[in-house]
């Protein structure tokens, strides 16, 4: 993995064809975003039983946007990405579609939209993907036309993957000029793996924040989510026996091996010392 | 992109535009879909929209037969006008042309079914 995609290419170019195409048919990748956007739309406290008119930023193939009309919401997505807009044609989502660049404002009437989400985008703008870009003027120009067009006392939840604490202060920041109240909301925070970042943004003055998943030590769920990757079931196959690589390990090894009748070195004292580091 | 769609967006983040509303719209490829008519959120909806804008657009499109001029009274209840309203709003789809801004004239390309928003870096 060459690190974030976000330091790759600006993402319009990272999203392409191809990466377009294989990004809605992981589908690890869409259950991951299937319960995030679930999980934002509860976030957005919308009043029950009643189908309202969503925006989707960053709404790339139109899986998050999906979770919306299966709620029954009308919504409409914009995104940077002509290929990832291709794909959700494709899909036949519900929601109509937007060519366009979120740093650049959004291009809406005022109180437009009843709620907005927003799934793994947010990370995006806090790069200057061109020399004239300022990400701190252009998340100011996006949060302001977003206050401008939601209506009162309505939510934008965004959930994002934050490279760092000083990035969650400039979008905070940034939110909080433009007149948002509310903050970050973050779930099974003991997790690495389980871990997501929602951003809680209020426009009808200062509310509490919603409870976090995963916070609760004394919950019977677990304290992250279950997740079925091979990787964690193997951690605790090992939990008999010692460590590999270790010096215990080590000598075992040897032994199987002379049980084997292959040829082994004798042990010492010098047997699964700690080297020093190579460097390469 | 659909007629509520059309509705609510502006021009206003181009560099110079002060209101940028209604955009006028200029059709090449408009086709007519059936959707699930939803009378909640109709009726919600119409509060929020610009109806003479509504009616400029379906002119535009050459599909303004049918069109209440007005919103009515008591339009809550009126389930006919309700139809006619959700019809127009949500049943009517720009698929190629170009939307315009008022006051610059600038063109935003519409292909496919999507409107190409994204402006210049000296436009914004």
């Amino acid at each position: 993995m060459s690190g974030r995609p976000e330091h790759q290419a600006p993402p319009e170019i990272f999203y392409g064809e191809d990466e377009a195409r294989k990004y809605t048919r992981n589908t690890r990748m869409m259950e991951i975003q299937l319960v995030m956007s679930e999980r934002a739309v509860e976030l957005l406290c919308l009043p029950e039983n009643q189908p309202c008119h969503i925006i989707d930023l960053g709404c790339g193939s139109g899986l998050s946007g999906e979770t919306l009309t299966e709620q029954g919401h009308v919504w409409t997505g914009v995104d940077i990405s002509s290929a990832m807009l291709g794909v959700a044609k494709e899909r036949e989502v519900e929601g109509d579609l937007l060519l366009g660049d979120l740093g650049q404002g959004l291009p809406f009437r005022a109180g437009a939209f009843d709620g907005a989400i927003s799934i793994s985008a947010l990370q995006w703008l806090c790069n200057a993907d061109q020399k004239s870009h300022n990400p701190a003027k252009r998340l100011y120009t996006f949060f302001s036309s977003l206050y401008g067009c939601l209506s009162r006392g309505s939510r934008a939840v965004f959930q994002f993957y934050p490279e760092n604490s000083s990035q969650v202060e400039l979008i905070t920041s940034q939110a909080m000029k433009a007149g948002f109240t509310g903050g970050l909301v973050v779930d099974y925070p003991n997790s690495t793996k389980a871990k997501k970042f929602f951003l809680c943004l209020m426009t009808g003055g200062q509310q509490p924040l919603p409870t976090a998943l995963g916070v609760d030590s004394r919950e019977d769920a677990p304290n992250c989510v279950t997740f079925s990757q091979k990787r964690d079931r193997m951690k605790q196959l090992r939990a008999g026996k010692a460590p590999k690589k270790s010096r215990d390990w080590i000598l075992e090894k040897k032994e199987r091996r002379r049980r084997q009748g292959k040829e082994t070195r004798d042990d010492s004292k010098f047997t699964g010392r700690k080297r020093q580091s190579h460097v390469w | 992109m659909k007629l509520l769609t059309h509705n609510i967006l502006t021009s206003k983040c181009l560099k110079g535009v002060t209101v940028g509303y209604p955009l006028g719209i200029v059709a090449k490829e408009v086709k007519v879909n059936e959707v699930e008519f939803n009378p909640e959120f109709i009726s919600r909806m119409i509060q929020k929209v610009d109806w003479p804008a509504l009616c400029k657009a379906a002119e535009n499109l050459g599909h303004l037969d049918n069109l209440p001029p007005a919103v009515v009274d008591d339009y809550e209840n009126n389930e006919d006008f309700l139809k006619k309203a959700h019809h127009f709003l949500m049943e009517i789809e720009v698929i190629n042309g170009d939307l315009i801004c008022p006051e610059t004239g600038r063109k935003f390309p519409v292909t496919d079914g999507i409107p190409n928003m994204l402006a210049n870096e000296d436009e914004v």
